[in-house]
């Protein structure tokens, strides 16, 4: 079986989230329109993992019973372990921008940067988590920028501020950088198929550790691929009809 | 208790500091409608804790001078065109939020203290365009220990989309309980609501934990299908063919005012004609 682009990322998250030196994942949160977290998640536990999965966006049988407030609250105390975010921009120290570019918006002073829709939960989300997994697929200068515009959360924060955690790592559609909070720097990890150091230097607007040689991100088993095909494929469709049927077809 | 809903739509005054639920939480699309016909002026619009459709609606008929939120899309159908357009010419005034300072803010107000403390966000530049909130060192805390201060917020008015009503005034909005906050941090709670009910929701064990109280509603208009284009818990889904129809033709703003020729204002459009 050829894994697809998508199956290849979803996979790469599963490494990332089952990462034995990393905090234990033994809850995890997955907010809205995030179809290929979703399906590393559902990966790990229909893997045998044991995980609780909280899907935000899940209309039937929805985990939260207190309202949209209650993520949140299970988050300040600590009780979510992952979390995945993304970012219009995405800077070299981890800093992530879901507000836009330009200057800040003001009422009666056109606005003539870019827009984006804002930063709903990730100021909060990113602090009191205590592992997030940067996910965007996009992987280019115009996202991976030297300095985001705007800071919708921080990559790192000084030793005073209360935060539990930050990126573990980003994963993007050319690669796996990880991240070094004590020296708010990315490194290399992995390279996809088809990527060099040379070609993710010259996508990356940041600059960043590597290591001698590059190894390529690990692809999917034919175990993996036949779980993503089937009882993954399955729990999804309700909720990602359009993803689901793009990447594996009609149900 | 129960009114017409142009009634209800004409209870909201101009100016009004008014806070509603995003697309998956019993959206008032109906009465956003409404109050886009009856041309209401100058609310400024809360998103608890995001926005969505009728928020852009309402921005679109230039019904809104302010927007406090944690972020304004339309989902799967992409960016909400009126609301670009509105902050692309400076015609609102926006205040960046993050979505779990909404639920606390509400949740003070609720509490009827003035301020709350809440984790993380410093560091975020939401924090320096946002005057009206301020970073204290934890008193209780014998190291420094920096955190958020958010004044608590008691919108005007709460509105919303319950699922039932009853002859009391009790709404049924099920686990959406950040709605039930809603309603009791704001002044005043006007809804609509999908059908009306016989009897008392609260005497039934089994709805109660669903119910807000009678005690908090000012007024309710029965709106069926008073979601749509959004969909309604497990009663019906969103209509995504409305929602990218919708999307394609508030691009521009002659688009838009098809849009509500067709879809909000018949009656005035036909009248035009």
């Amino acid at each position: 079986m050829t894994p697809t682009p998508e199956e290849r990322l979803a996979v790469a998250l599963v490494r990332l989230i089952l990462d034995p030196a990393a905090p234990p994942a033994r809850h995890i949160a997955v907010g809205a329109a995030s179809p290929i977290p979703a399906a590393a998640c559902w990966l790990v536990k229909l893997s045998g993992h044991p995980v609780r999965l909280s899907l935000l966006h899940r209309e039937e049988a929805n985990p939260f019973s207190e309202g949209t407030c209650e993520l949140f609250d299970l988050t300040a105390q600590g009780r979510i372990d992952l979390f995945f975010l993304g970012g219009g921009q995405i800077d070299g120290t981890a800093n992530i921008n879901l507000l836009g570019t330009g200057d800040w918006p003001a009422a009666g002073t056109p606005f003539g940067g870019v827009r984006f829709p804002g930063s709903f939960g990730s100021a909060f989300m990113y602090m009191m988590t205590p592992r997030t997994i940067l996910f965007r697929e996009e992987h280019s200068p115009r996202v991976l920028v030297p300095r985001v515009d705007w800071i919708s959360a921080p990559g790192v924060s000084p030793p005073e501020v209360f935060r539990r955690g930050t990126a573990q790592a980003l994963l993007t559609g050319r690669c796996v950088f990880r991240f070094d909070s004590a020296r708010a720097r990315f490194a290399l990890d992995s390279v996809h198929p088809g990527e060099t150091l040379a070609s993710i230097r010259a996508a990356t607007g940041f600059d960043f550790d590597a290591p001698d040689t590059v190894p390529e991100t690990p692809a999917p088993t034919e175990d993996e691929l036949g779980l993503l095909r089937g009882p993954v494929a399955a729990e999804m469709r309700a909720t990602y009809p359009g993803f689901c049927a793009r990447v594996w077809g009609a149900a | 208790m129960f009114i017409p809903l142009d009634d209800l739509a004409a209870r909201i005054p101009d100016g009004a500091l008014v806070a509603l639920p995003p697309d998956n939480s019993l959206t008032p699309s109906a009465l956003a409608r409404a109050l886009a016909r009856r041309g209401v002026r100058g609310l400024r619009l809360v998103g608890v804790p995001v926005s969505g459709y009728a928020t852009d609606l309402l921005i679109g008929a230039g019904c809104v001078a302010e927007l406090d939120t944690s972020a304004v899309t339309l989902g799967e159908a992409g960016g909400a065109p009126r609301f670009l357009a509105a902050l692309a010419a400076g015609e609102i005034v926006l205040r960046d939020a993050t979505c779990p300072a909404m639920h606390t803010r509400l949740q003070a107000a609720e509490k009827g203290v003035p301020f709350i403390p809440m984790r993380g966000v410093l560091g975020s530049d939401l924090l320096a365009h946002r005057p009206d909130w301020t970073v204290i060192d934890n008193p209780f805390s014998p190291t420094r220990d920096p955190i958020l201060l958010l004044p608590a917020l008691a919108p005007d008015i709460g509105i919303f989309h319950a699922a039932m009503a009853d002859d009391e005034g009790n709404l049924w909005v099920g686990r959406r309980r950040e709605l039930a906050t809603l309603a009791h941090a704001s002044k005043r709670v006007l809804v609509t609501a999908e059908r009306r009910v016989a009897g008392n929701l609260l005497a039934d064990e089994k709805l109660a934990p669903g119910v807000i109280s009678g005690t908090y509603v000012e007024a309710v208009a029965l709106a069926p299908r008073g979601a749509w284009p959004i969909g309604l818990l497990d009663e019906y889904p969103t209509d995504a063919e409305h929602l990218l129809a919708y999307a394609r033709a508030a691009r521009t703003r002659e688009g838009f005012a098809a849009y509500l020729a067709e879809h909000v204002a018949p009656a005035i459009a036909a009248a035009a004609e």
